[in-house]
């Protein structure tokens, strides 16, 4: 799973600009404490919910079941995958 | 800290008025809205108060201005509202007000009367115009063509003069009726008069105006010929019962033109008074619909200031008026401020004094909104208002309210209709505002704008996550799943499982649920395991992160004894177990994979060997270990046995804790107290006391302490303790199983999804021909229409629904009390707008 970590770097650094970084550019105002909150919160909700997602999908321990004509159609359109390095 | 993390802190303020700048203070408090007045005459009755008599004559205002409204309404006549800020009006100037108020309305209503009654006149004359017209008609009919066109004709011709030899002299009455009272008329004159009379009648083709109640009403013109006294007699009996009215009609035709040429000259000149009178009420009418909504609001307040003054208690001595009001301590500057200007106004020398009182008493609650934080803080204030100063949930719902509906909705498409819906109403705030609709659903929709905004941005979000439009998948990146069996592998079986071990690449797909889910036939099986896991670990999260709020609030109002005694076993409690359970999942995702079964030596890292967590977590609790099933192992690292047991006993030790910690530390602080109190008293007490304490000392169970009277018994502290650790405990398993809906919920959202395409939107696209475009474009109609019927409004309000419960139960029980009361300030803007609905209702 080497080069797979570029997503959950490029999604840390996403989410963790906007729940980290961001709540320290908020102007100062009667709402700085709810705006530094709402975005830390968005932040580390919605990273969440992506690592859950990718995770769950990281090491799948059942394969999809498809139908022939489907399978058919898979395979004409997106190939059937990585050929072997002759 | 922003004041939306917590209520405003207040102060009870007393207030010291002139009577002769009462007034103005008040109204300055008004414009203000920032003090809560509270009544310090409650037994007194409303009619007994003292100023009750400027409230009757503002009541007497507001029913002319009503009457002057109703009036204005009818004539359609448009009433404008400046916008500009109408002040409250001095006390002297009411006495113009009034009279104002009561000269418009005896001219309105003066007006009114002498229309009605030229309304009339008009009436009876337009019959008789239309009587005249329509006998001539009878009287040509019954002219006989052929003898000579004589002027005089008499109405029976030969046989009048012949029967008897004597001229029969016919009488006959004229007038008009009611077009639904012919039959029923006719009927009756028949019956009553034997068949002696004889009726002719003709319909009146327009339209007649009723003066009282202003109808357009049918009328027909008749005309009865009879013989003698007594029929007339009867039949004007008959025209009375039947509420006809009866005109003179002259016989010759010659009387009957001059009369018919004067009443034209009457109706002109009627006419032209009656268009005359109108014109003066719409004048009268106009005037004053420019200045209606500007006395509203005047009346309104005076009224306001008034029902204000009469809470005050009336000094006599001192000719002051003394008030009580629950002011927040950070805006005591700008009462003072308003105070100082109302004395002014009113030209007082004595300024008025504030004295900040110290009370027992729980003042209310306060937030500063905006318009966006109000929608929130609705929704938390519908289950409970928060406590005085404690923690508010408001800015933490902001976003976890969205959140939690999005990860029940989550649908691309249904999402972007439901965002740029709120995107709408946001963009036109103002004009909609502006229209004040008293349509009831609107006005919830669009007071939640800001809500639905946030959850349409989320849902789509999740979505994306979810890889669902509209309930078909976007590869954007992709699939990492591939076919890798030849055409005729493919032929032979009806389906092919893509095994993970050959058919998945070294990658995951970076965004989201792979596109190859969407076409596989155990997606559900995928999903479910996926979204289940999810749910879990949101729910453990959302709940320990309410458990924290909890301790903010033990270190905000210095309950240290809470933080040893709830705070920490709370928290050891859910997360040695549930927090457990969450990483249990993660050590699941990373560990086991289809992969690790190539390789013979890993199998116990391979698909075949992953175990259960559910099971995992069962038997944990339940201190059952669990043995090697074939060649796997049941445990998923090293020492898992041990821990877990060492997890699940520190746990249920903290039930206990949770129970006894608190009562018992309670009970001892009491007895330092006590010994201190007797100390005081005298050493001989103290013998007493300590022999009766150490008498009632060892049981923790309920001891009443005799003597004082604390703030609660110690046997309610131990009945509360009590119920406090039974809610948590029991609550965290059940909660925590609560967090499911939020799979249960996505699920049914999709398959209702799908199966709204499969059914309907299918069919319109495998149409083939000319005529297939149209049929797809009906087709498409109706899926729309489900689409947004049931997906987007009900599937939304349900996912709605659970979120709320998530929220204020789920979430809110590890640390919200909710006992407090909202601050209603004495504001005008408030009172004037509950004016406006009031009246539109």
């Amino acid at each position: 799973m080497g080069a797979s970590f570029v997503p959950l770097m490029i999604f840390t650094v996403i989410w963790g600009g906007v729940g980290i970084v961001l709540p320290f550019l908020v102007p100062k105002g009667p709402n700085r404490g709810v705006v530094q909150v709402v975005l830390m919160l968005t932040g580390a909700t919605c990273w969440l919910f992506w690592l859950c997602c990718y995770m769950a999908q990281m090491n799948p321990l059942i394969g999809p079941i498809i139908s022939w004509k489907t399978a058919l159609v898979m395979q004409q359109e997106w190939g059937s995958g990585p050929q072997p390095a002759d | 800290m922003g004041s939306l993390f917590r209520s405003e802190e207040m102060a009870l303020c007393q207030l010291f008025l002139q009577s002769e700048a009462a007034y103005a203070c008040v109204s300055e408090l008004g414009e203000l809205g920032l003090a809560q007045f509270r009544d310090l005459n409650p037994d007194v009755n409303a009619f007994q108060r003292k100023f009750v008599n400027e409230v009757r004559r503002c009541d007497e205002m507001e029913r002319k201005l009503r009457y002057l409204e109703k009036e204005i309404k009818k004539d359609g006549i448009p009433t404008m509202d400046s916008g500009e800020l109408v002040e409250a009006p001095q006390p002297r100037e009411m006495i113009d007000l009034e009279a104002t108020f009561e000269k418009l309305e005896n001219e309105l209503r003066e007006v009114n009367q002498n229309a009605e009654a030229l309304k009339r006149n008009f009436l009876e004359l337009t019959e008789l115009k239309h009587i005249l017209k329509k006998t001539q008609v009878f009287f040509d009919e019954m002219a006989d063509p052929s003898r000579d066109q004589d002027e005089q004709v008499n109405l029976l011709g030969e046989e009048g003069l012949r029967a008897g030899g004597q001229s029969l002299k016919l009488g006959f009455v004229a007038g008009v009726i009611l077009r639904e009272r012919i039959p029923a008329f006719e009927r009756m004159l028949w019956r009553a008069c034997r068949g002696n009379v004889f009726l002719r009648q003709a319909e009146i083709d327009n339209p007649l105006e009723d003066p009282t109640s202003g109808d357009q009403v049918y009328k027909s013109v008749f005309i009865i010929f009879f013989q003698g006294d007594q029929l007339k007699t009867r039949v004007k009996k008959i025209c009375e019962g039947f509420r006809a009215t009866l005109y003179p009609c002259p016989e010759t035709p010659n009387d009957r033109r001059e009369m018919a040429i004067g009443v034209m000259t009457r109706i002109e000149d009627l006419n032209t008074v009656l268009s005359q009178t109108q014109d003066h009420r719409h004048r009268v009418l106009v005037a004053a619909a420019k200045n209606i909504k500007m006395w509203f609001t005047k009346v309104r307040k005076i009224k306001a200031i008034y029902h204000t003054l009469n809470l005050f208690n009336l000094d006599v001595t001192q000719k002051c008026l003394i008030a009580e009001c629950w002011v927040p301590v950070l805006d005591l500057e700008a009462i003072h401020l308003a105070l100082r200007r109302g004395t002014e106004r009113s030209g007082s020398s004595v300024p008025p004094i504030l004295n900040r009182m110290e009370t027992k008493e729980i003042p209310p609650t306060y937030f500063r909104l905006n318009k966006f934080t109000k929608g929130f803080q609705n929704l938390i204030d519908a289950y409970g208002v928060a406590a005085y100063r404690e923690a508010n949930p408001t800015p933490f719902t902001i976003i976890t309210f969205p959140f939690l509906f999005a990860v029940m909705f989550g649908d691309l498409g249904h999402g972007a209709l439901m965002f740029l819906f709120a995107l709408w109403m946001v963009m036109n705030e103002k004009p909609l505002i502006a229209k004040k609709s008293t349509n009831e659903i609107w006005n919830i929709f669009f007071g939640g704008r800001y809500i639905i905004l946030l959850m349409g941005v989320f849902s789509m979000y999740t979505g994306l996550i979810y890889n669902d439009v509209f309930s078909k998948s976007l590869n954007l990146f992709g699939s990492e799943w591939f076919v890798k069996d030849s055409n005729q592998a493919i032929f032979r079986r009806k389906t092919t499982m893509l095994d993970p071990k050959t058919g998945l690449t070294d990658y995951t797909y970076p965004l989201g649920m792979d596109p190859v889910w969407q076409v596989a036939e155990n997606k559900i099986n995928f999903l479910n395991a996926y979204k289940m896991k999810v749910s879990i670990i949101i729910g453990v999260i959302h709940m320990m992160f309410g458990v924290m709020v909890g301790l903010w609030n033990h270190q905000f109002f210095r309950r240290r004894v809470n933080v040893i005694c709830e705070f920490i076993p709370q928290i050891i409690f859910m997360t040695f177990l549930f927090f457990y359970l969450c990483i249990l999942i993660f050590h699941k995702w990373v560990n086991y994979s289809a992969k690790a079964d190539l390789d013979p030596a890993l199998i116990n890292e391979g698909a075949h060997c992953a175990p259960s967590v559910l099971i995992t977590f069962i038997n944990m609790v339940l201190f059952k270990s669990s043995e090697k099933v074939g060649e796997c192992e049941p445990y998923m690292y090293g020492g898992q046995e041990g821990f877990q047991k060492f997890l699940v006993v520190i746990g249920l030790l903290c039930v206990p804790w949770m129970l006894c910690a608190k009562p018992y530390l309670i009970y001892k602080q009491r007895q330092l107290q006590h010994n201190k109190f007797d100390n005081v008293n005298g050493g001989s007490v103290m013998e007493e006391g300590g022999a009766a304490q150490l008498g009632a000392g060892d049981a923790a169970a309920a001891v009443p302490s005799g003597g004082h009277d604390e703030e609660e018994s110690f046997q309610d502290v131990c009945i509360h303790q009590g119920i406090h650790t039974i809610e948590y405990v029991l609550g965290c398993v059940s909660n925590t199983a609560s967090y499911l809906r939020l799979w249960a919920l996505s699920l049914a959202h999709a398959q209702l999804s799908e199966v709204l395409w499969s059914m309907v939107m299918r069919i319109g696209l495998a149409q083939s021909g000319w005529y297939g475009g149209i049929v797809l474009w009906a087709i498409f109609g109706a899926w729309a229409t489900l689409t947004l019927g049931i997906l987007v409004l009900m599937e939304g309000l349900s996912a709605f629904l659970h979120t709320l419960r998530l929220h204020w139960v789920e979430f809110q029980n590890k640390f919200y009390a909710g006992t407090g009361y909202s601050f209603l300030p004495f504001c005008f803007e408030s009172m004037l707008e509950a004016a406006q609905n009031a009246e539109v209702d």
